[in-house]
């Protein structure tokens, strides 16, 4: 199966099974089941694609920008697709057996620690009555469809090429979350669930106004026609502020986090696991979208900085957060808001040549590393709930003896969170280590360790508790083993993933947005790419230009549009991306910094052969 | 060609021999208990086996080395030069003796599958660390070393033991940080290099001539805390609350012996010692190693606590391989390394005495242990012995260590170096020598505090055997030191190549 086919795979499967589970609701897991395997086909295939032949673009419908709708597969957007797909395919195991062994689950952690937490908690108990209600066949009723819905949204979200369309899967993925959080039922995941609610609106409606004024001002939506379109002006950096301050909120940046605790740590497990994992980076996809790939002429080293800085707070505070939660989930949710972080200071480390895609891949790495970990421990906690029937932290000593599984998997995670080597998190923080020096940054440095330290702190709060042995140790409810072997294999991919660190930057090179790739070091650092002369035609002529790219001239292609409409016909290396430049040289800038980066590592491997034998 | 198979097989083979059976023993049940001691002893067996078939390929001239992608421009890298070689087969015998110990001092105890699955773990960050040929590997098995060696210490799980615990990883977590601030400087300097004899830093000596200094630092500062260098050596006697056994892999096999691998491999393998000397960052370091010489010994003499005194001990003695380090010269680079190996060999006969008069007799402390020599002569022999080779008595192995120091620092004119000494072996032996006089020549008390029997021999044959053969090697080691199968005569083999033409 080929690119149109596998992408429109990716988006109807799970839209369809979505509706199936919906209108039969027996046979919701069956049905995500198979969808979770055709999407993974799919995605193998469309992986080993575009590693062979660039990126891949089509519109669908035959209708081209401005106008119709395009799906494109780059190497972030597929690598967005696998971790999703990762994350997806252990929620459809991990689901059943939690949903059909547990009550609401936030109403036993409520009742025992009501006077220690937040404010919303002194609020009425929950109603046993809701609870009868609201109970089990319920919330296996509408988990599957709106899983499955927001594994859609996901999915078109990661294959969006306009800024229109972003907006569209992102409403999708928020209603989906919203709605997943409220799946809980009880006062508390309610409540959570409302703040989240009109959080998430707020914010599309932010992002909604910058998309119109984009759209007022250059007259197009499509990312790669931005990247070209785009001139600095009053109207643009409004309509970019505003986007950014939604993102920036729906994504959680601090100090907009306050929406993320209560809701990720309300929600039932496997749902947490999706927010944490995969629902908040969304916003922070589009943020890299628009900030490195439409409007990279826009942006000053200022604002990246600046970013960068909320990044930094978020790690800092985040972790400090976390460290004194007396709730297990809260502490991983505050987690996330630290994490998060680390991704935000990929944006002044990756805007300059100098070890630009370290960074780039690094901070992305780093999401996945997440992705995972987070994953793991939040199906932890989902198992520790339902054995101990809590998450109190200091309540836990002794849970490795009834669980030894899943604190197994709750330690490797946290190596990951910590980024300890050869995890995957550490791959990632290697990375931007690697790139601050490079560039001199060496605040961001700092940061990045004192948040390793502070991240090893609240996960040994955590084994501290659960190694401590006690005199009379809690009898569990027994936790069905597919439940904590889940979490454990994606621990051990959080962890196992750093020895794939090579591949996934190779990946990520696949049409990596010019401002990232490019590594000629002769131009001034801090001159962003596409701000760079644009051969022929002056900007006037091509904000005004409507009429179709086919009758363009070749050297004024925006980037990222494969040179001849029908893809099938030119396969190899002519469909690699060209880049603002047009012509011979594009399609170099695009190969050339994997190539160089394989020659570096061969020169490596040489080298260090080299060491021992001579 | 024999050479691409045997490399391709041998290094990962060390390597998985360990970490296969930790594997597995982790899913193991609890209460099945012979198959576990059987994996066990298998996983060592096979180790030893894969060691000495290394050996005999170096022996002929083989090179051993596997790469394999990593993280981007830097390869995840296995190699086997002379220095790795030692720590290795050090590591790998050490570790036999101390599974066999285990099996027995933990008969009957809980959550087995999960302490030998993690015991085994450590022994593969241990040997990954020997066999690491570039930094970010060695960082990647000094971290796993870290995290796998956690849930020993607090096996027990007690609030003391948890105490410890994270004393333990609070220092080095902390160490390990600056260790990766440091790894990740040097090879944005230097780019991704192998470790080298004589160093790899030859091009930047005169361009990066502060960064270099400055880095070194970073890296002692990271190393440091598993050696235990004073001021960061506080977590060591903390870490007493791990069984026997754990202290035993921690003191002579695994971490406080990976800490001064390490400062013995930036010093040699990564610097080059006369690059170091010329960048004049050698000197401080051999300060420090006195300081904590000096420091550890007299600690020692005022601990009641046999495991707590023992700790100290190690943090002194381990300052011997740095001390070594620091000054430059074949004599005194052959004391530190050689002391590598009969440190370790004489510090784990000492905690698997300890341990046995704890099983045994439920005695923990120095003035308890009045005539344990009458109730357990073959412990106590061989306790004996390994407490006379620390304080140098010839011709036991510490003694041929501290001929080399004190002639290395002559040559090199640090005649203060030789004071040092001689202050410690004095120490060493005011601090020995009372425990041995109580155990031979008092009489034992009426009862002992915890007596445990164990069969015909003093105690479990399995905690008899261990000592009895590390004592042995100590034996060895200093007798036989100048044949050609002894710890000295492999490192004469690395001095030649640090200092040769």
């Amino acid at each position: 199966m080929t690119f149109p086919r596998t992408g429109a795979l990716l988006i109807l499967m799970p839209l369809a099974a979505a509706a199936l589970a919906f209108a039969w609701p027996g046979h919701g897991r069956a049905l995500a089941r198979i969808s979770a395997a055709a999407m993974t086909a799919a995605l193998a295939a469309l992986t080993r694609e575009i590693m062979a032949h660039g990126v891949q673009m089509h519109r669908v419908g035959g209708w081209g920008a401005p106008l119709g709708i395009e799906l494109r597969a780059d190497g972030l957007g597929v690598f967005m697709l696998i971790i999703a797909a990762l994350i997806g395919v252990a929620v459809t195991l991990y689901s059943p057996s939690y949903f059909a062994s547990r009550q609401p689950e936030s109403a036993p952690a409520k009742h025992n620690d009501s006077r220690q937490n937040t404010p919303s908690r002194q609020a009425a108990p929950p109603t046993a009555k809701s609870r009868d209600e609201d109970g089990q066949p319920h919330r296996t009723r509408y988990f599957w469809p709106l899983f499955l819905f927001l594994w859609t949204a996901l999915n078109a979200l990661f294959l969006s090429a306009d800024i229109f369309n972003l907006y569209v899967a992102l409403e999708l993925l928020g209603f989906g979350a919203v709605t997943l959080v409220a799946l809980a039922g009880g006062h508390e995941a309610l409540t959570a669930a409302m703040r989240y609610l009109w959080v998430s609106l707020a914010a599309s409606l932010f992002y909604l106004l910058g998309v119109a004024l984009v759209y007022g001002r250059c007259a197009t939506v499509d990312l790669p026609s931005l990247a070209s379109k785009a001139q600095p002006g009053p109207a643009l950096w409004v309509a970019l502020a505003l986007m950014t301050g939604g993102l920036a909120a729906k994504a959680a940046l601090f100090p907009m986090h306050f929406w993320l605790p209560p809701a990720h740590a309300n929600a039932p497990a496997p749902v947490s696991a999706l927010l944490s994992a995969l629902v908040v980076k969304g916003p922070v996809y589009i943020l890299l979208r628009l900030w490195f790939e439409a409007f990279h002429g826009l942006i000053t080293p200022a604002a990246t900085h600046a970013l960068g800085a909320l990044g930094a707070a978020a790690i800092l505070w985040g972790s400090v957060r976390a460290l004194v939660q007396p709730r297990l989930k809260l502490l991983v949710a505050y987690s996330t808001v630290a994490q998060l972080g680390y991704v935000f200071l990929l944006f002044p480390l990756a805007a300059s040549p100098e070890s630009g895609l370290a960074a780039w891949s690094g901070g992305l790495m780093f999401l996945g590393a997440h992705a995972c970990a987070k994953t793991a421990i939040f199906l932890t906690a989902g198992n520790i709930l339902h054995a101990a029937g809590h998450d109190r932290i200091r309540d836990l000593d002794g849970i490795t003896h009834a669980l030894p599984i899943s604190a197994f998997a709750f330690g490797l995670a946290g190596l990951s969170l910590v980024g300890l080597p050869p995890s995957s998190g550490f791959a990632g923080k290697w990375m931007l280590l690697s790139a601050s020096l490079a560039q001199g940054q060496w605040w961001w440095i700092a940061v990045i360790l004192a948040g390793s330290l502070l991240a090893a702190a609240y996960v040994l709060r955590v084994l501290t508790h659960a190694f401590t042995r006690v005199p009379n140790p809690l009898t569990p409810k027994p936790v069905p083993p597919v439940m904590e072997w889940t979490a454990l294999a994606l621990a051990v991919a959080a962890v196992g993933l750093g020895f794939a660190a090579h591949g996934a930057a190779e990946l990520l090179q696949v049409g990596a947005p010019n401002a990232v790739a490019s590594r000629d070091n002769n131009g001034p650092p801090a001159k962003p790419a596409s701000a760079q002369p644009q051969p022929q035609t002056p900007p006037e002529i091509r904000r005004l230009d409507s009429c179709p790219e086919s009758t363009l001239p070749g050297a004024a292609r925006p980037p990222h549009e494969p040179s001849p409409p029908d893809r099938t016909a030119h396969p190899g290396a002519a469909q690699r991306t060209p880049g603002p430049k047009g012509g011979h040289e594009l399609s170099e800038a695009g190969v050339q910094p994997r190539r160089a980066a394989i020659c570096l590592a061969r020169q490596a491997r040489r080298r260090s052969a080299g060491g021992w034998s001579a | 060609m024999v050479g691409v198979n045997a490399h391709q097989v041998i290094l990962p083979g060390i390597l998985l021999s360990s970490f296969l059976t930790g594997v597995i023993i982790f899913f193991l049940k609890e209460e099945k208990h012979r198959l576990r001691t059987w994996l066990n002893l298998l996983g060592a067996g096979l180790k030893l086996v894969l060691v000495a078939a290394l050996l005999a390929g170096i022996f002929q001239g083989q090179h051993y080395s596997l790469t394999m992608d990593f993280l981007p421009g830097i390869p995840f890298a296995l190699g086997a030069d002379a220095n790795s070689v030692l720590f290795v087969t050090l590591s790998t015998v050490l570790w036999f003796w101390t599974t066999l110990y285990a099996v027995g001092y933990l008969e009957d105890s809980p959550h087995r599958s999960r302490f030998f699955g993690f015991f085994s773990l450590c022994v593969t960050a241990t040997t990954g660390i020997a066999l690491s040929a570039n930094l970010v590997t060695f960082l990647v098995f000094y971290e796993l070393l870290t995290v796998s060696t956690y849930p020993l210490v607090v096996h027990r799980g007690t609030r003391e033991a948890m105490r410890g615990g994270r004393m333990y990883l609070a220092y080095t977590l902390a160490g390990g940080t600056v260790l990766l601030l440091a790894v990740v400087w040097f090879c944005h300097l230097a780019g991704p290099v192998g470790f080298k004899e004589r160093g790899v830093i030859e091009v930047l000596m005169v361009s990066h001539r502060g960064q270099l200094q400055m880095l070194f630092v970073l890296f002692m500062a990271g190393i440091g805390v598993k050696a235990a260098i004073v001021p960061l050596h506080g977590w060591l006697p903390k870490a007493m609350v791990a069984p026997a056994p754990v202290s035993a892999l921690l003191h002579a096999v695994a971490v406080v012996k990976a800490g001064a691998f390490g400062i013995v491999r930036v010093v040699y393998d990564v610097y080059g010692v006369e690059n170091a000397a010329r960048l004049g960052v050698l000197q401080p370091l051999a300060v420090a190693a006195a300081v904590t010489i000096l420091y550890g010994s007299t600690r020692a003499l005022f601990q009641d606590e046999l495991k707590k005194r023992l700790a100290f001990s190690t943090v002194s003695q381990v300052s011997y391989i740095v001390l070594g380090a620091a000054i430059i010269g074949p004599l005194a680079t052959l004391g530190g390394l050689v002391h590598l190996v009969h440190q370790g060999l004489m510090k784990i006969t000492l905690f698997f005495g300890a341990g046995n008069y704890a099983e045994t007799l439920g005695v923990h402390r120095v003035s308890e242990m009045n005539g344990v020599g009458r109730r357990m002569p073959l412990t106590t022999a061989a306790f004996s012995v390994a407490a006379l080779g620390m304080i140098g008595v010839p011709p036991l192995a510490g003694a041929i260590t501290k001929s080399y120091l004190n002639q290395g620092a002559a040559a090199a004119g640090e005649h203060w170096v030789g004071l040092v000494l001689t202050a410690s072996s004095l120490l060493n032996a005011a601090y020995f020598l009372p425990i041995l006089y109580r155990a031979w020549l008092l009489s034992p008390p009426k009862n002992w505090p915890h007596p445990h029997h164990f069969g015909p021999w003093e105690t479990h044959w399995m905690l008899l055997a261990a000592p009895l053969v590390t004592a042995a090697l100590v034996i060895w080691a200093g007798v036989f030191a100048d044949s050609s199968f002894s710890p000295l005569a492999w490192v004469k083999l690395i001095v030649a190549r640090e200092y040769g033409p």
